[in-house]
């Protein structure tokens, strides 16, 4: 019988084994989609349709260092410096197929839904026309009320009928509904396992190194519509509670401080973002990613699902974000907060100003800003960071001289 | 010319004062103005309501405050937009529509509640899948909302009739902004490319069947005036917006008129009319879902670079000039396909930064002269 793997040694296989399984669909002339990060997989899932996912492919290139002449080579066609890096990575990729992490094979189709940003309409836009496929666009609109209106799921319902019937007219078959039911089932199942897991970052001190995320989301993005994604959840779970039914954790010295991170990893430096936190004893113990996929619905609930898809953090009201916030900084019990002010994501970037001061006045917890990006490595000064985290150990350490001496 | 200078002197007027035009109307009529962002707003029903709608497109001033909620890489209309806000030069308005069609107006339709408290926020999101049933549906739906949301603010009811009378008066409009892009082409040596979009841009201050009435009074002087052999080149140009005027100015400076455009702020407004149905909604909603060929409407085609070489080879038109809002994510990802395609066509194609805070032009006339000089002139 074989060992039980660690969560460690189940990610690098299921990565791999993702890869794989999408190069070797290309080879047997099967389909291969590429899809934004939170569209609903479960169509292709169903239609075993293997999915790959630019965002993701984009974070590795650049956290492996070779985003830049995939920059170059979509600036040098005419993408502008100041769009998104994710997407000039890929529309590089897309013409060069050469990179240094896995080189993924092309799609035969796209599926895009922009619960997100609006950018990813532009990004997949692009890749349709230039490959020539077809697109399948899940549009879900941005949510100015608290709450996603009935008339919004009814607007994304009647975009699942349309994504379904291009499904079959794409894959010349019938949409298999009795499997649909099981992908539902998985996906669900698999949030739920995700945010189980992810959970336990909230334990004092935490046994969660919170980087870590970073790591174990690439699988709630690529495989939550398969059941392995549940195993290694699963796993995950269980060394983190080991760990804390012993004192123990996944992060390196004594937890000193918590913080939340805002916003995107900065991918080319997370070695060093790490290590300058770490120094100081930081441990990030909220983030927003933890529910960005946390996806919960009823198996067959289509309406349930559209709420669900709709109802995504980068989707919602600033209110809502603003709550959204202030609810894991008191739940993880941060000391701290850190903004990345992403120069990729203007979604994120032009309400961060004010969800700043809004989170800080429900917390009354400290905040620092960084100037970065998610992969264009030329937007991150290293000096700017760890002055800004100096500065925010100097004030988290004031606050909890101020309230010890409470 | 004399009539046709007067007309041009009373829009220059509004639209040098649109603050004035905004009390002017308040004065005699009583009733509330209300600001409309880019990029598209339902204004029909603004206008049923018996409100003067009005285009916020930003303008040329200090930067002070706007870094509140701004980095400084953020699209410079919505900048201005955002100083004027802080500054309360909006707060004659009753409400502001925000619609949310790229990712820096969802923002700034959430920044606006701390940033303008005194004007309302009243929040629109076009469906991208429009033209799906669902699509219309949900259209119908957002519209009924700004609909519920001015009614709130005037205390009347908007009746289905007084939209659909609203609705055929901006068709009127649009078509006669269609005839009025199509006779300026003729008349270069009278439109040039400053008093063009000074006429595009006074409709945005001034009651849609008045400033229609104005627009048609210019066609028929113009179609008065003698023709000329223009000697100098033409151009298409297409983006969000051509300002400030002093950029337009160069262009008359070395000769270049505008044949046509594909401009958020002025053509791409009036392209499309409202259909005919029993339902004004239902009208708007299958407007919207008939509009294409702009960056911030799907379209997986992309059909925009080949309408742009269709409007050059219908208009003989020299060349293309991207007008390039800095920051602007939707043209600057439309841009690349549109190059591709239109270099193939073997049209020039000027790229032009456009920043309504731009203190200098000199550096753009280089580029516009070296442009000229690329064209035989």
């Amino acid at each position: 019988m074989s060992e039980k793997l660690t969560s460690k040694e189940l990610l690098t296989k299921l990565t791999q084994k993702h890869y794989a399984d999408a190069i070797n669909a290309k080879k047997e002339g099967r389909l291969v989609a590429w899809s934004t990060s939170i569209a609903p997989q479960e169509f292709c899932e169903t239609m075993g349709i293997e999915v790959l996912y630019p965002e993701n492919h984009a974070a590795a290139i650049g956290a492996k260092g070779g985003a830049i002449p995939l920059l170059q080579h979509s600036e040098g066609n005419g993408y502008s410096l100041d769009l998104c890096s994710y997407a000039r990575i890929n529309l590089g990729y897309m013409e060069t197929q050469d990179c240094c992490f896995e080189n993924i094979p092309l799609p035969d189709l796209i599926i895009c839904c922009n619960n997100i940003c609006n950018t990813l309409i532009k990004w997949y836009e692009n890749i349709s026309k230039e490959l020539n496929i077809p697109m399948i666009m899940i549009d879900v609109p941005y949510n100015y009320e608290y709450e996603v209106t009935q008339a919004r799921v009814d607007y994304i319902r009647g975009q699942f009928d349309v994504a379904i019937a291009q499904l079959e007219n794409i894959c010349g078959r019938p949409f298999d509904y009795q499997r649909f039911e099981k992908v539902m089932k998985i996906s669900s199942e698999a949030a739920k396992t995700w945010k189980h897991a992810m959970d336990k970052a909230a334990l004092l001190p935490s046994p969660l190194n919170g980087f870590n995320i970073f790591n174990y989301m690439a699988l709630i993005v690529c495989m939550r519509g398969k059941r392995e994604s549940i195993e290694l959840f699963k796993t995950v779970a269980e060394e983190l509670d080991e760990l804390a039914k012993n004192g123990q954790s996944q992060f390196p010295g004594k937890e000193q401080y918590r913080i939340m991170w805002e916003g995107i990893a900065c991918w080319p430096y997370l070695s060093h973002n790490f290590k300058t936190l770490k120094e100081y004893g930081i441990n990030m113990v909220g983030s927003t990613y933890p529910g960005a996929w946390t996806l919960l619905y009823e198996a067959n609930d289509l309406d349930g699902m559209a709420r669900a898809y709709a109802g995504v953090m980068n989707n919602t009201n600033l209110e809502k974000q603003v709550d959204l916030r202030t609810t894991i900084i008191e739940e993880c019990k941060c000391d701290g907060a850190i903004y990345h002010m992403n120069r990729s994501c203007k979604l994120m970037d032009f309400m961060q100003y004010e969800l700043q001061r809004q989170v800080y006045m429900k917390t009354g917890v400290p905040y620092v800003m960084f100037d970065g990006d998610q992969t264009d490595p030329r937007n991150f000064a290293k000096a700017q960071f760890e002055t800004r985290i100096q500065a925010l150990v100097e004030m988290m350490a004031d606050r909890k001289k101020n309230m010890e001496g409470k | 010319m004399d009539k046709l200078t007067g007309l041009f002197n009373e829009i220059n007027s509004i639209v040098s004062h649109p603050a004035d035009a905004v009390k002017k109307f308040k004065a005699e009529t009583g009733n509330h103005v209300i600001g409309c962002l880019p990029v598209y707003t339902p204004e029909e029903v603004v206008h049923a309501a018996g409100c003067l709608p009005i285009g916020l497109w930003g303008g040329q001033t200090k930067l002070t405050k706007t870094n509140k909620y701004f980095p400084a890489f953020a699209c410079s209309i919505m900048q201005s937009v955002m100083e004027f806000a802080l500054n309360g030069v909006y707060n004659e308005l009753a409400a502001a529509i925000i619609p949310a069609p790229c990712d820096t107006l969802k923002s700034v339709g959430q920044d606006w509640l701390t940033a303008a408290p005194k004007v309302k926020a009243i929040h629109i999101v076009h469906p991208q899948m429009s033209a799906i049933p669902a699509g219309i549906q949900y259209t119908k739906s957002e519209i009924i909302h700004i609909k519920n949301e001015i009614e709130e603010i005037t205390g009347k009811k908007i009746t289905d009739e007084s939209i659909h009378a609203s609705i055929d008066i901006y068709n009127k409009f649009r078509k006669t902004m269609r005839e009025f892009a199509q006779v300026a082409a003729e008349y270069p040596h009278i439109i040039t490319p400053g008093i063009r979009h000074m006429i595009m841009k006074g409709s945005y201050f001034t009651e849609k069947g008045r400033y229609t009435s104005i627009v048609k009074e210019i066609i028929a002087e113009l179609r008065k005036q003698n023709k000329v052999n223009w000697a100098g080149k033409k151009v298409i140009l297409t983006g969000i917006m051509a300002e400030p005027s002093s950029l337009l100015d160069l262009f008359n400076d070395y000769k270049i008129s505008v044949a046509g455009d594909d401009l958020a702020h002025e053509s791409r407004q009036f392209r499309t009319d409202a259909p005919d149905a029993k339902c004004p909604y239902e009208r708007l909603a299958r407007m919207w879902a008939s509009m294409d060929n702009c960056s911030l409407i799907y379209d997986p085609a992309k059909k925009r670079g080949q309408m742009l070489i269709d409007m050059v080879k219908k208009t003989g038109a020299d060349g293309i000039v991207m007008c390039m809002m800095k920051f602007c994510d939707p043209e600057e990802f439309d841009y690349p396909i549109i190059k591709k395609e239109v270099e193939a066509a073997k049209i020039p194609l000027l790229y032009l930064e456009i920043d309504q805070q731009m203190q200098s032009v000199e550096q753009v006339r280089t580029r516009i002269q070296g442009f000229s000089e690329s064209l035989g002139q």
